[in-house]
């Protein structure tokens, strides 16, 4: 395995690791919270229940979610230290932020945790909102980072050395609202849905147990509505790449020839040597349409781009459908089960509706994973987009394969048991009967 | 004091809270390990309830470290990172199963065997890590993590030489000590019974015997090891004061815990092992990769300097008020 592609791989696989617990991270202290609140509102133990069953889980997952960053904060710099250089002085900002919102979030995560009989129900539900309020902030703050790297701005470079930096202007770049959005939601509706989903798939078997009724109603409050925005948001993300790096938008829309009313590929794929997408569906003009609001657009595609410019192109379209189809799918359930619920009809007499829900539950994670796959592949061959190549950036150690194979291994390993012990966390759910039938 | 000295200093002192704090934690894996006689479990889980509560809070003080070097001193970062990968990487294994291990242990799900296999993952892991940060620590301190040569040179003379020395070495044995050291004089206080206190009180009295013959070591291989370091121990007009106060402190912490005055003990140890990690950082100023890159060389532009000050600033104010409050919420009566 070259170098290069050995130190690419690592770091895809240990991002694609700490996405996971970064997602739940982000979300699970939210749903505690909401949990907490519907408690203290109704007196219902099970809400109290919950609550605490998720802090617990939660607690699990926070750690290695904070291992797996550790690793990787060390990585950028063991892997990439020709990026390091240049970024750092520019970028770096936002990773202290980072740095503080996790230590917030493990400071109050602590008071949530030991402080269930210890502190005042009013203080306790603070500290869950800020726990939960901190985590969003650490994902906000990083992917600022990632952004800056699709929409480099803040600097001026001579002859590859940093002449003029201003971080806040760094921080501030184009790409870096509509990522950090479409992030968050995908956070929340991930995470809610796979609750929801969780739930919904004991409720079909256990229609009476109000405990799995209740806990799917809080995880839907929190990941429909994001579920229902993620679509607008990704738009907005899609339009923004269609200007700021129109190879990577190209490639997710598998476009090779620049055209005006240029149409929508839906699935096919993508022939690099003959330069045309196989197999697809094409909606007429519609590609124009939704990027620039105008049938008639002219969408920049690869031919525009030298060859050795370009990402994997199979792999980020194929990604992107990935995602926006189970996007798709995820916002459509999701309209669905809030129309059931704000017509006060009762979920669990519902077998398709919870059906539906079970099958997304690994859906968020599939179309995160994918996401940025689209966002890092799509990015290729830059790390700095238009400014430092990923060639130019690894570290020249030789023999990267090593500790590439040994973090899989590791990773791979770990995953296995945190899935063991939720289950053994969840094995025995309370039963509890629904007085209102 | 320019913002590149500053920024600098608070690095040293982000290692040193990492030391004192998380550096605990790690000696409590190794008497987790050590653990032996009648009240061995008890021990055991002495070590598990002292750290249970704090540890994530204490690994922020390595990520604060890291994150200040490579946006304030880039090219300290970058160079660290290319000539010191081996040791680094095998010690975010030890830091990846180590954090893992404990809170898989301790999520009260797996039976006696279950959290025996993990218990003793964390303990190896908690063995393996300090070793390999302090290797690295001394490989830089050595002065031997220079731009990488030209391409004729071997992976062997790249990567390996300059970490692999008697010094370094000795380094990485001095910390494991010193954590070891620390665990055992804060677990001295936070024992309830007489027995298990005596128990620490003697770990306690021979790790701090053990940090005294490692540090003795670890100097005289510097001779030949680390020899600017040497020179910036010895040549400042700081050396004497500074060893003085440090063998003040040493003696301190012996009489302290041999006369069982456990407060004392606990804070001339913490001030024993603060005053080798800033003897490193003085003897090696005003370079922070010897030989050749300066605090004020290797520095990003003013306005990024300039930035993480304020914004350090800005985090002390959140972040003090909020961990006095969650040892406050500690020390509460309470359900656990
Ligand atoms: C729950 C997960 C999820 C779902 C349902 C979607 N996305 Fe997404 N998407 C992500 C999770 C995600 C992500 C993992 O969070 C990414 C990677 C980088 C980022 O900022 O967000 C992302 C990136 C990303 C990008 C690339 C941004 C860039 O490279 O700068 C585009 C264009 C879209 N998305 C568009 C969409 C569209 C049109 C969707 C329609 C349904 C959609 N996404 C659903
Ligand atoms: C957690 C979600 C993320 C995932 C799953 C992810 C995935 C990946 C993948 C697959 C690669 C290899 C791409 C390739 O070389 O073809 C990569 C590279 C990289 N990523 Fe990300 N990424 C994520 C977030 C981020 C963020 C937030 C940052 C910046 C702070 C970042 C910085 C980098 C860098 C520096 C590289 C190496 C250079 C490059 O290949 O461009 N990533 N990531
Ligand atoms: C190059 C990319 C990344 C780096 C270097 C990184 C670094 C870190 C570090 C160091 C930690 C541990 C906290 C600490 O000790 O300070 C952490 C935790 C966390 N990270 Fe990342 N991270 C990256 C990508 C991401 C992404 C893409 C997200 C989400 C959008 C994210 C969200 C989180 C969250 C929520 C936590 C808190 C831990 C938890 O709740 O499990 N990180 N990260």
């Amino acid at each position: 395995m070259p170098d290069l592609l050995a130190a690419r791989a690592q770091m895809g696989v240990s991002l694609g690791f700490h996405i996971v617990f970064a997602v739940i991270g982000i979300a699970m202290p939210l749903l505690m919270v909401v949990a907490e609140v519907r408690w203290l509102r109704s007196g219902d133990t099970v809400y109290l229940e919950l609550a605490r069953r998720w802090a617990k889980g939660t607690a699990v997952l926070f750690a290695v979610g904070a291992v797996s960053g550790t690793v990787l904060s060390f990585e950028l710099g063991l892997l990439w230290p020709g990026f390091m250089e240049l970024a750092g002085p520019i970028i770096g900002i936002p990773f202290s932020l980072e740095g503080f919102a996790f230590f917030v979030e493990a400071i109050f995560l602590g008071v949530y945790l030991y402080g269930w009989t210890r502190i005042p129900a009013r203080a306790h539900v603070a500290a869950g909102v800020l726990v939960a309020v901190s985590g969003a902030l650490s994902g906000v703050f990083v992917v600022i980072v990632n952004a800056w790297m699709n929409a480099p701005t803040g600097f001026i470079l001579d002859a590859g050395r940093i002449v003029a930096v201003d971080p806040l202007a760094a921080m501030a770049n184009d790409a870096a609202f509509t990522q950090t959005l479409h992030m968050t939601l995908a956070a929340y509706s991930t995470t809610g849905l796979a609750v929801a989903g969780i739930h919904a798939w004991a409720l079909r078997r256990d229609p009476m147990n109000a405990f799995h009724l209740k806990a799917l109603k809080v995880a839907l409050f929190v990941g429909a509505p994001a579920a229902i925005l993620q679509p607008l948001a990704g738009d907005l993300a899609a339009r923004h790449v269609a200007r700021a790096q129109p190879a990577k938008f190209a490639a997710m829309e598998a476009l090779f020839v620049t055209r005006r009313g240029a149409p929508l590929t839906l699935g096919g794929w993508p022939d690099v040597e003959a330069r045309e997408t196989r197999y697809a569906i094409e909606v007429p003009r519609a590609l124009s349409l939704l990027t620039f609001h105008d049938a008639d657009a002219e969408i920049a595609a690869l031919d525009r781009v030298p060859r050795e410019d370009w990402p994997n192109v199979p792999a980020v379209h194929l990604s992107f459908q990935v995602m926006v189809a189970l996007g798709g799918y995820m916002a459509l359930v999701s309209v669905w089960a809030l129309a059931v619920l704000g017509r006060r009809r009762e979920l669990a007499g519902r077998p398709r509706l919870l059906l539906a829900l079970a099958l997304a539950t690994p859906m968020g994670f599939v179309a995160t994973e994918a996401g940025w796959m689209v966002t890092e592949l799509g990015r290729q061959p830059w790390v700095i987009q238009g400014v430092l190549r990923t060639a130019d950036a690894v570290t020249p150690m030789p023999g990267l394969v090593v500790p590439f194979a040994a973090f899989t291994l590791l990773y791979a390993f770990l995953g296995v048991v945190v899935l063991v012990i939720l289950r053994r966390l969840t094995r025995h759910t309370p039963v509890v009967l629904d007085e209102g039938r | 004091m320019s913002a590149a000295d500053t920024l600098a200093g608070i690095v040293v002192l982000a290692l040193n809270a990492y030391v004192l704090l998380g550096g605990a934690d790690f000696g409590g894996g190794v008497w987790d390990l050590l653990a032996r006689g009648p009240r061995a479990a008890r021990q055991r889980e002495l070590v598990a309830h002292a750290i249970g509560p704090v540890w994530e809070a204490n690994h922020v003080w390595l990520i604060l470290a890291i994150v200040l070097l490579f946006t304030c001193f880039p090219a300290a970062f970058a160079r660290i990172s290319i000539a010191l990968h081996v040791p680094l990487a095998v010690m975010l294994v030890g830091v990846v199963v180590r954090g893992s291990a404990f809170t898989f242990r301790s999520s009260g799900v797996g039976d006696a065997a279950f959290e025996r296999r993990w218990g003793r993952a964390f303990a190896g892991a908690s063995l393996l890590t300090p070793v390999l940060l302090g290797v690295t620590l001394g490989a830089i301190a050595s002065g031997r993590v220079r731009e990488p040569g030209a391409g004729s040179r071997t992976f062997l003379a790249d990567y390996v030489s300059p970490w692999l020395t008697p010094f370094g070495v000795a380094v990485g044995l001095l910390t494991l000590a010193c954590f070891a050291y620390l665990a055992a004089v804060y677990l001295v206080l936070e024992a309830e019974d007489q027995d298990l206190r005596e128990d620490f009180r003697h770990r306690a009295m021979r790790s701090g015997i053990a940090v005294l013959a490692a540090a003795v070591l670890a100097l005289g291989l510097a001779g030949t090891g680390a020899p600017r370091l040497v020179d910036g121990l010895v040549r400042s007009p700081w050396a004497i004061p500074h060893v003085a106060i440090t063998a003040f402190t040493a003696t301190a912490a012996f009489a302290g815990l041999w006369r069982r005055r456990y407060g004392l003990a606990r804070v001339a140890a913490a001030a024993e092992v603060s005053l080798l990690v800033w003897g490193w950082a003085r003897a090696q100023y005003p370079y922070i990769v010897p030989p050749d890159l300066t605090v004020a060389g290797a520095a990003a532009p003013p306005i990024t300097l300039r930035l993480v000050l304020i914004g350090l600033g800005g985090g002390a104010v959140v972040l003090i008020p909020a961990l006095y409050y969650l040892f406050r919420v500690f020390k509460m009566p309470g359900d656990r």
